[in-house]
């Protein structure tokens, strides 16, 4: 193996991990600022706002996150009335359409993650705010959304690792993430082993770093989960039901 | 929009491939899942030291970048060593064989956390009342841990085997016709990418929904012995 190729290209693998980093976080932050009201109205709206939603996260749960995205990158312009709409100009963009599938895919994960967590709200602490004259609005922002995110954060820590692995797939459309510039190296040099190696110790890097960022974030939200006399309790590994 | 335009045969043939991928798929995942479990509760530091390396290498790799790996380092390999055996013909790696090698490969980690979960359910003393009537570790293994293990296990496999499902759309990106790839051929051909790529939506979510009910049933059936509210 000779690794000279990849020292000589590495400014395409950072390129790469620009891109893997902007397209995972910037579909994570929409995924979730959807996911909250959505997850709300899953669990307190009528049938007729939770029917849609119960459909909306089966879809995106149900198929693939490669479906998902040659749905909307290919798909999408069968219809002639987006090629003539003004959107058009943006669907024809391989990076929004990754953006646009990875935000609808992570959120639908989010909001059955976020269902779960708030379903299981004790029922005391929702008859103690009851009790103390609360409303609606007010026991949500104040009882059940804080508790529902602390119980919320393991799985959800699964999602953000699912999220950074299947960004992957952002290379089958064109776009240079780490997994593309692999592919832009393997396919100049023929060196399978040093492009796809490198890659995967890049993904390795900013995942363990990932889980070490989640683990001192879990640390300081659960702190009054820790028993005495033992400063860090000892969190089960992520990534073990990686559908939430 | 629904007319396949006569490629409605070619999409189930897809299907049945990807069917195939799967369970060959998890029946490695499975031998790789139990190996691995049995390993991380056994008492040799060496064996517990290779399944924690598996997993942990394994959850921090994306699977297509891992799929990548071993189907073009593979074709490399292969190639490197078939002139040292005698052959001089260039030889293309079977896709399927790839494919299915690296799903299960990947998936044998999430079974192996899914087992050792379930390994470590099964009440102790129960594995040495077995032990004390003189089972050997084998017999001990059979009639004890095993179908007690299985009602713990059910869920996660249940879990690992439909994110294996979708993870087979992968396998068109290395050039395996599974539905996936038919649907692109399908859709190259009659300029209709949405209904195809929709035809295989609601086939994986047939897939998958199917199992549902199935993975139930079975659960029901290994909890028979449990009292539940």
């Amino acid at each position: 193996m000779d690794f000279s190729i990849i020292t000589s290209n590495i400014d395409v693998y950072l390129e790469g991990m620009k891109n893997t980093l902007i397209l995972v976080s910037i579909s994570l932050v929409i995924g979730l600022l959807l996911a909250v009201p959505l997850a709300v109205l899953r669990v307190v709206g009528n049938s007729f706002v939770q029917i849609p939603i119960r459909i909306f996260v089966y879809f995106f749960r149900g198929t693939p996150l490669l479906v998902q995205m040659f749905l909307v990158y290919y798909g999408l312009g069968q219809f002639d009335f987006i090629r003539e709409s003004f959107v058009w100009p943006l669907f024809k963009e391989a990076y929004f359409c990754a953006l646009l599938t990875f935000s609808l895919n992570t959120c639908a994960y989010t909001v059955e993650i976020l269902r779960g967590s708030m379903v299981a709200t004790p029922h005391g602490e929702v008859e103690a705010a009851t009790a103390a004259g609360m409303s609606k609005f007010l026991m949500l922002r104040r009882i059940i959304l804080p508790s529902a995110f602390r119980r919320a954060l393991p799985a959800y820590s699964n999602e953000i690792i699912f999220m950074l692995h299947g960004s992957a797939l952002a290379s089958v459309i064109t776009i240079v993430d780490i997994t593309g510039a692999a592919r832009i190296i393997n396919s100049r040099y023929y060196s399978p082993y040093e492009a796809f190696i490198t890659a995967a110790l890049f993904y390795m890097a900013i995942t363990f770093t990932l889980v070490f960022l989640i683990r001192q974030l879990e640390k300081k939200w659960h702190a009054h989960l820790q028993p005495e006399n033992q400063s860090v309790v000892k969190i089960e590994a992520p990534h073990e039901n990686i559908t939430g | 929009m629904f007319s396949l335009h006569g490629y409605g045969p070619s999409i189930f043939e897809g299907t049945i491939l990807t069917l195939e991928v799967s369970l060959a798929s998890l029946f490695i995942a499975m031998l790789l899942g139990m190996g691995g479990a049995l390993a991380k509760v056994s008492h040799s530091i060496v064996l517990r030291g290779l399944a924690t390396l598996y997993t942990t290498v394994i959850r921090g790799i994306p699977d297509l970048v891992l799929m990548l790996l071993v189907f073009f380092g593979g074709q490399v390999l292969v190639n490197q060593l078939a002139p040292m055996l005698g052959y001089d013909e260039y030889i293309d790696i079977n896709p399927f064989i790839a494919g299915v090698l690296t799903i299960g490969f990947i998936f044998g980690a999430y079974m192996t956390e899914t087992f050792r979960g379930a390994i470590l359910a099964v009440n102790k003393g129960q594995l040495e009342a077995g032990y004390a009537y003189g089972m050997s570790r084998v017999m001990v293994f059979r009639r004890i841990l095993f179908p007690q293990m299985v009602r713990h296990a059910l869920p996660g496999f249940g879990n690992n085997w439909m994110v294996l499902v979708k993870t087979t759309a992968l396998v068109s990106i290395i050039g395996l016709d599974d539905m996936v790839r038919k649907a692109s051929m399908a859709a190259g051909a009659t300029r209709m990418p949405f209904t195809f790529y929709v035809v295989v939506a609601i086939n994986f979510l047939l897939i998958t929904t199917v199992s549902i009910y199935l993975l139930k049933y079975l659960e029901n059936r290994y909890s028979l012995g449990v009292r539940r509210n």
